[in-house]
């Protein structure tokens, strides 16, 4: 890693560290859940080409499941956590091995459509309270921590967000990501060359699945339910908008996308009303039509033509 | 009364005819996707809202036009394709040269906004539109009542299918359109118009969509809400069938319908997530679709 790189980490861990001076806590946790669901999806879309539209449906897993056990097990809050995060890569492993059956578009619709029968297991099974969703899940505590303070969950859900960040790094610059980003490239050579393409991405798969769910979990902690919402395709749609906007395939797109895209329904919410489904709608046509590199990918391509200008 | 596995074959039949009507909504319009599909290779997620926007606008025809309902049958079709002739010329025809993927996020995007546009004009409840008087009432075909603006659905979908498969199985202009789906360079060279083709192929997909959108208007309420969990499992019908063959989308469509009607006599709870389970189950064991072909 250069050193550039190095200093820019470290100003933007600082920067989140000093956030909650500033800025309302539950917003930039907000931000930091859907960051982290924007990254992990990218893991899967960005460096390994499968566009899954199911998304959501493991950031609502997982929420669930997370909420059930702080709830009504009363587990604690860690164990909680983890709960979610391996219930949703289980959930993965499902889905992933049918789906990675396909490729394409029709991968797409193949995650969309088992990720709406999820949606409606969720909306009939017992455990979920149906239309009303889990409410009054309790944060507990951590460490002798009280969580129902924001700004210790704060930390908390930063140290979250920083290591599974830097785990998706470690993924995508290790041999295994090399692997997934040939597969993105070249499917039929990956496989001449002998990889299990499957088996790869599978595990990119369920690892992405686990790390939305984590996600998830988080968020249920944060705002002490977990609803429907979180499960529903308009969530994957958003997803794959956070992604796009930000810059697929770049490290800290997801990150950029995610803050925008929530920054900008918490302000727009009030103002407009449904119109927001509108605004979201024409971002996603401008950014496919003349934005495809998204806002971090334009703005490194405009940043190597001036380092190029001033070379030549 | 008489029994079958002890449901009343009156609500087996009621139910199958539902599942009917359900599976002919199904063909028309993974129908629709497939011709699409492949003339452009695009899916277009914006089908579902295109086919609100059909039923959306047979209401608004009425309510404040005072349209009937057989001009609307034939008017917001057209007016459903010349949205989608707009939108294929300003936006669809960029990507053909990128990633496929970006065709379904664009058509994503257009699907947000169509929906969101009727939502903010006409708010989220359903709208009520009367059936037809030439269709108030039932058939009484002894063994249960048959009402006829079901039956009607299920033969003007039926009869636009078999018309678009002998359309493009049986005609010449179906022939330039085969070829142009098989070799668009080659179709191009032999003096036939392919762009204009491609244009027209999405207005008369789309406009489909539109044809569905009005037969359904009468049958349930209209709301902007009713297309995107429908195109959600006509994604899945596609899947099941596989994209290849126009009688296999109406064959599968119309199959799946029924079974969806069947689970909701026998077993309730898993008529929402039958048709998923059951592609599930394709993917398993025949990835390509029933009638598909593997690439």
């Amino acid at each position: 890693m250069s050193r550039r790189v190095t200093i820019a980490y470290l100003l933007g861990l600082a920067l989140l560290l000093a956030a909650p001076m500033f800025i309302y806590p539950i917003l930039v946790m907000k931000v930091l859940c859907f960051a982290l669901f924007a990254c992990a999806f990218n893991l899967l879309l960005g460096y390994t080409g499968l566009l899954s539209f199911g998304h959501a449906v493991f950031l609502g897993g997982a929420a669930y499941v997370t909420g059930h056990a702080l709830k009504v097990w009363e587990l604690p809050t860690l164990v909680g956590l983890l709960a979610g995060t391996v219930a949703a890569a289980a959930l993965g492993w499902v889905i992933g091995s049918l789906a990675i059956r396909r490729q394409g578009i029709y991968f797409a619709m193949v995650t969309l459509a088992l990720a709406q029968m999820v949606y409606f297991l969720f909306l009939q099974a017992p455990f979920t309270g149906g239309e009303d969703g889990l409410q009054g899940v309790p944060r507990g505590t951590l460490f002798g921590l009280d969580l129902s303070v924001d700004i210790n969950l704060y930390y908390l859900v930063l140290a979250i967000f920083a290591g599974s960040f830097w785990l998706i790094q470690r993924t995508i610059h290790s041999p295994f990501g090399q692997i997934l980003k040939a597969i993105r490239e070249n499917e039929p050579r990956a496989i001449s060359l002998g990889y299990d393409v499957a088996k790869y991405k599978l595990l990119a798969f369920v690892l992405s699945a686990g790390l939305a769910g984590l996600a998830g979990a988080t968020k249920t902690v944060v705002f002490k339910f977990a609803t429907l919402t979180d499960a529903h395709w308009h969530t994957s749609g958003e997803v794959v908008l956070m992604t796009l906007l930000g810059g697929m395939g770049t490290v800290f797109g997801p990150v950029v996308g995610a803050t925008v895209i929530v920054t900008l329904q918490n302000e727009l919410a009030d103002k407009v009303g449904s119109l927001v489904t509108v605004i979201m709608g024409a971002i996603f046509v401008i950014c496919v039509l003349a934005f495809r590199r998204g806002i971090v990918g334009e703005s490194l391509a405009l940043y190597r033509r001036m380092i190029g200008q001033k070379a030549g | 009364m008489t029994e079958i596995f002890g449901v009343p074959i009156q609500a087996l039949f009621g139910q199958l005819m539902l599942g009917l009507v359900n599976g002919s909504f199904y063909a028309v319009l993974s129908l629709g996707l497939a011709v699409i599909f492949g003339m452009l290779n695009i899916i277009n997620f914006a089908h579902g809202a295109l086919y609100m926007t059909g039923a959306m606008l047979a209401w608004i025809g009425l309510e404040y036009l005072g349209i009937g309902y057989w001009w609307m049958l034939v008017l917001a079709p057209i007016c459903v394709g010349l949205i989608g002739i707009a939108i294929e010329r300003l936006m669809l025809q960029w990507l053909y040269k990128l990633d496929h993927l970006y065709g379904l996020l664009l058509t994503f995007g257009l699907a947000l906004m169509i929906e969101g546009l009727f939502r903010d004009l006409y708010g989220v409840a359903g709208q009520p539109y009367s059936i037809p008087e030439e269709f108030a009432g039932a058939f009484n075909l002894g063994f249960m009542f048959l009402p006829k603006y079901r039956a009607w659905i299920i033969v003007a979908s039926l009869t636009v299918c078999l018309a678009t498969w002998y359309v493009i199985e049986k005609t010449r202009l179906g022939a330039y359109l085969r070829a142009a789906t098989e070799n668009p360079k080659l179709t191009q060279a032999f003096g036939i118009n392919v762009p204009l083709m491609v244009m027209l192929t999405y207005g008369f997909g789309v406009g489909l969509a539109g044809f569905a959108g009005v037969l359904a208007a009468p049958a349930s309420q209209v709301g902007p809400l009713m297309g995107s969990n429908l195109i959600i499992v006509v994604f899945a019908v596609v899947v099941i069938g596989g994209m290849g063959s126009i009688l296999g989308s109406v064959v599968t469509g119309l199959g799946l319908g029924i079974i969806e009607g069947m689970t909701k006599v026998f077993w309730p709870e898993a008529s929402a997530t039958v048709v998923f389970m059951i592609m599930a189950v394709v993917l398993m064991f025949r990835p390509a679709g029933l009638f598909g072909r593997e690439k």
